[in-house]
Formats: C-alpha cells, structure tokens, sequence
C-alpha cells in the first residue's frame, strides 16, 4: 500500500472522531509549543547577553587600581596608586596577543553648540579605544595614535550629543564649546544604546587623554603623573585570555613594587566570563523548563498511545477484514503507525503555531528581540514525529498482530 | 490434473483452558474448479474450521491441505496474505464493507494490497459493481445501502482481484429471505461462469443450490453427497 494512501486512510479516520483526535493532540500542541516558547526566549536571552558582550569589546580586560594596603589597613576599592600612562604603554608593547590597549579618564562638563547646551560625559582615550570597546565610526574618523599627545582638541561624539545639540545634523567639522574652549568635532560614532544598567551609553563626547588631562583637568590625582582611572586592554581572538591576564598581572606587579608573596594592589576584570558565568544559571533555568515541557511532550505521547489503542480496539473488524483481503501484518501496522505520526504531525503543527505566537507575545511584551530559528522549528516537527513513532508502535504492533478469525469475529 | 482443494488428514486441535477441543478431526477430501459446494453442520461440527483452512485465516495443527497450489500448512505470514488476496474471495455474513467509505473504494480494497495503481483499482472496482447492478450507487456508503446491496458490495469486493474460489460464511443470514434468494440466484450464476463457490450455511434452502453437499459433525465429514 503506497504512502500517501496510507495517509488518507489515516487522516479519514482522524477526521471520523475529530474531538477525540483533537483532545489526543491537546498534549503535543502543549508540548511542542511550550518547547518552542522556552527555546526562542532562552536562545533570545543567549543573544542578547551576546550582543551585550560584543557592545563591550568580544575579550574585554577591565584593569582598575585596587586597595591600598598600610600595615594592614586597606583603603578599599580604588585607593590604590592610580594606574599611568606608562603602564597603558607597557601593556601595549609587553604584552603578546594583546589586540589593543586604552586608557580612560573621564569628566562631566557642559557643552555649548550655537545657543544650545548639554551636559554630558567626557571621556579622555587613546586611539586604540573605539576598537577595544567596540565603538563603531559613523561619520567622520576616530584620532590617530599620533594625535593622542598632541594636545589637540578634537572630539568625537556619541549619538545622544548629534540629537541634543545638532538635532540629528551630521556635526563633523562643527566646533562645539567645553568649559568654554572650543573643540572641533572630527567624527561620530554608531549608538550603543542603553547599558545593561539603563545608563545611556551614547550621552558620551570622547577626546584624546591628553587633551582632556590638560584641558579638562580630567582623571588628575596629585602626586601621581598622567593618572588613568581605568585601563581596558582587547585580548586578540584565538589568544589565551588566561594567560594574557597572567602577563599583565606580572607586569603592573613590577611596575608596582609588589613584593613577592603580597596582594595585588589592582584588579583584572574579565568582564565577559562575567556575564557569561550570570547567564550560566539562566541558561540551567532554561536547561530546567526545557526539560519541563519534553515531559509533557511525553505524557502527550501518552495519550496519543492511549487513543491509538482505543482506535485499534474499535476497528479490530476492520483489520480482519483488511487481513482476510490480502494484507500483510506489516501494512497493518504502517496503517496505523502513520495514523499515529499524522496525529502527532498535527498536534506539532498546531502547536508550533502556538508557539511562535507565544514567542511573538513574549518578545512584545519583554522588549526583547527574539527570533524562532528554524533549527527549533525542526527539531519541533522531527520531536512530533518521533512521538508519533515511539508511541504509536506497540498499538500498531498490536493491530498487525491481531489473529484474522478473531479480529473477523470481534464485535 | 489435480484438485483445486485437496485436503487429506487435516486435525485442528484448540486448546480451552483444560480441555482440547478437536475442530476438525481428520478430514480428507478433495474439491475440483468450478465446484459449488455448501457445507453443513451444527455449529460447532468444525464446518466454520474448515472454511478458515481453506482460505488461510487460520493453520491446521496437523495435516496436509494444498488450496490453488499452494501449500496453506507451509506458508510464512507473508505469503499467506499473498493468497488471501490472490486466490480467495471472502464473503460474509455481516458484509464486514469499511463504513464510512464509498462502495467503490470497498470493493477496491483487495487490489490496494496487491499493489495495482489507483486509476485501474477504480476501473476494475467499477466494472465489478456495474455486474452487481450497482453502478449508480458507486459513491453511496454502506449506511446508505440496503442489507442486500451491502451483500452485493461484498460480493464485487470478493470478486474484484479475479480469485479461483469464493468463499461464502453464511451469506445470507443477515437477509430477509426474498433478498437471500436474489443473492443466491447471483451465487448461481458465478459458479455458472467458472468459480468455485463454497458455502458455510446452517439453511437447507441455501445448501440445495449447491451441487454438492458436506455434511460436517465433530469435527469429521459424515456426509458428501452430490
């Protein structure tokens, strides 16, 4: 018996108790859409903690000065000699593997465009920063290396600055005023959105350190020279994070004085292991109800079962009779086992359109951006299918195992 | 040329909890083509046994029974489908037609199962209910149909994959006795045109139309008479 007979067969027969099938279905719709809401929104929550680790920089190292420490007495957080020039410049050029460094020193100031003013955030970098942080360039250039020390006051601007004092107007080669002096903007760069903490990351107008030292007055910590506040270093793909943080450890511990055996007195922050290790439990909560809803795939598989058996009790004649004109036990038992796979294929067609509204509803509402890859999609209708045959086999075996005199005889 | 049916020492022994029931307790007989033959009994004399021997429903537990050349004690499972559809055409008492399902289709079912593609399984199907005299009701389901038209179903549906033998249980006993008539005149003339006919019946009446007649008890053959 060809395959798509089979299949009218067993669609005419679903179709005869269209509640009863329905009601069998009701517990493969739930599970395969509850697999696929789960899915989409931990694979969703997966991509966003991604996204959120591309905006800082794919291998971000995030170097801080740490506790001072006198006979035992620490300073706490940040008390630390601030870190320098010379060691941005040390890690740059002693460090293997290392795709950039930058310094970091920051201010608020007022800055003043035609009769229009915004208070923002001032970031004093190197030129290597918009790499390490991911800053993309919209219009205009980032600083040169060697434009870094020069003093000079070019600025580059985020997006919240084109709106608030250029309203959207591309504003490269505009002077804009900063405690009074001008700056000449010579570039922008792409939006970043909010932080994960909800600070707006692009209210932010970035100049070469030494300009915002010296005409800012930004990040200075007498007795220390050329202080930085923070040092982030890119650790090039393919390198060993782990390592490159032991190098780095080594180095600010002689340029530190750190005797053999003491604390360090600075802090290396991996910040994506960070958030990776946060969403770690997420994903084992994800893990969790993923295997929630295969259980009730499961007990849908059962009542597919159920009702399978109940169909092969109801037509024990009828497969008597298909016996009696020539069938064999094995197009018995395909007969029924498609009837299950159809039932179930149903049941996941059904419910992978729950799902996908569900995902669509959830990612409404949750402001976040989730898609429903297709390999769930998949996975989905080959679980239905799979349900369909492991389920569906014994109440088949059963049908082709049926004696003919019986079954003709069954009332 | 040998029998169409031969059957020599056949014993079918069933077990019922403590006790062997003996069906069929050796029989041996043989049935040539284009016999019509009806076969008697009580129930219980083993005549339903051996109707299911013959068209391979069911196995002897001892014996030697050869149906249209094939030896029914030696088949696999496979082939004895094979010979079901092949070589037997079955006819109910309860007509047994799929509900739910055009007459047409019914009587098609025996060919899906012997592989022949869909637009000659309809093409047969239809050519064996227009010799039913049921043409016009091709597309009506067995609910819509009378007793007598459901028996006819049957019949084309036996008769579709073209069999040596048609094997009857009873055929008329679901009818009323005018429509018991016509669908034994319609018994009559198949066997005029070549087939083997064999009749289970309890009815003298139906039995007459035969030529020749089995008496079973206890299992055993007691009369055979032409």
């Amino acid at each position: 018996m060809s395959l798509l007979a089979s299949i009218r067969i067993a669609l005419i027969a679903l179709r005869v108790n269209a509640l009863r099938s329905a009601l069998a279905m009701l517990g493969v719709i739930i599970g395969v859409a509850s697999v696929i809401v789960l899915v989409s929104i931990s694979e969703g929550t997966k991509r966003a903690v991604e996204d959120q680790i591309a905006s800082f920089g794919a291998n971000l190292l995030i170097i801080r000065p740490g506790s001072s420490i006198f006979g035992g007495r620490r300073g706490g957080a940040g008390s630390a000699t601030p870190l320098t020039d010379g060691d941005v410049l040390a890690l740059a050029n002693e460090v293997p593997g290392m795709a950039g460094v930058s310094g970091e020193v920051n201010t608020n100031a007022t800055a003043v465009f035609g009769g229009v003013n915004w208070s923002t955030r001032i970031s004093g970098v190197n030129a290597d920063y918009f790499d390490v942080r991911a800053w993309v360039i919209d219009e205009g250039r980032a600083f040169a290396p060697a434009e870094e020390s020069s003093g000079r006051r070019f600025v580059v601007v985020g997006q919240t600055i084109v709106r608030e004092l250029f309203d959207g107007a591309d504003p490269v080669g505009q002077t804009v005023r900063i405690q009074g002096q001008p700056f000449e903007i010579i570039g922008t760069v792409e939006p970043k959105g909010e932080s994960s903490w909800g600070a707006d990351q692009d209210d932010i107008i970035f100049m070469p350190l030494a300009t915002a030292r010296q005409r800012l007055g930004a990040g200075q910590r007498p007795p220390t020279r050329d202080p930085v506040s923070v040092i982030y270093a890119d650790v090039a793909a393919g390198e060993d994070v782990d390592r490159v943080i032991a190098d780095i450890e080594d180095i600010l511990r002689v340029r530190r004085d750190i005797l053999p055996g003491a604390e360090d007195d600075f802090s290396v922050g991996n910040l994506a292991e960070f958030i990776r290790a946060r969403n770690e439990t997420e994903n084992q909560l994800g893990l969790l109800l993923a295997v929630g809803a295969a259980i009730v795939l499961l007990v849908g598989g059962i009542g597919i079962m159920n009702i399978m058996l109940v169909s092969v009790t109801e037509r024990t004649r009828e497969i008597g009779l298909r016996l009696a004109v020539g069938a064999r036990r094995r197009d018995i038992r395909n007969q029924f086992l498609i009837e299950s796979i159809v039932l179930c294929l149903f049941g996941g067609a059904v419910g992978l359109a729950a799902g996908i509204g569900g995902t669509l509803i959830y990612a409404e509402i949750g402001q976040l951006e989730i898609a429903v890859s297709p390999l769930i999609v998949g996975v989905a209708i080959s679980a239905s299918v799979l349900v369909g045959v492991f389920f569906g086999l014994y109440p088949a075996q059963r049908a082709a195992r049926l004696n003919p005199i019986d079954a003709l005889r069954h009332e | 040329m040998s029998a169409l049916i031969e059957c020599r020492n056949l014993f079918k022994t069933y077990q019922m909890g403590d006790t062997k029931i003996r069906a069929l307790d050796g029989v041996s007989l043989e049935i040539d083509a284009g016999e019509y033959v009806a076969v008697m009994g009580a129930s219980g004399s083993g005549k339903s046994t051996f109707m299911n021997l013959l068209g391979a429903l069911d196995r002897p537990t001892a014996g030697y029974l050869r149906v249209d050349g094939s030896a029914l004690d030696q088949l696999t499972p496979e082939q004895e489908a094979d010979f079901r559809g092949r070589s037997i055409g079955f006819v109910f008492q309860q007509f047994n037609l799929l509900p739910r399902t055009s007459a047409v289709e019914n009587v098609a079912l025996p060919l899906v199962y012997a592989g022949v593609p869909a637009a000659e399984r309809r093409k047969r199907a239809m050519t064996r209910l227009e010799q039913m005299g049921l043409a016009e009701r091709y597309d009506h389901h067995p609910s819509q149909l009378s007793g007598g038209q459901q028996q006819r179903v049957a019949i084309a549906r036996a008769l579709v994959n073209d069999p040596q033998i048609l094997l009857a249980d009873e055929p008329t006993g679901a009818l009323d006795s005018k429509t018991s008539e016509d669908i034994m005149a319609l018994f009559d003339s198949l066997n005029r045109e070549g087939i083997t006919v064999i009749l289970v019946t309890h009815e003298q009446e139906v039995a007459d139309h035969a030529k020749r007649q089995l008496v079973f008890r206890d299992g055993k053959v007691v009369e055979d008479r032409s």
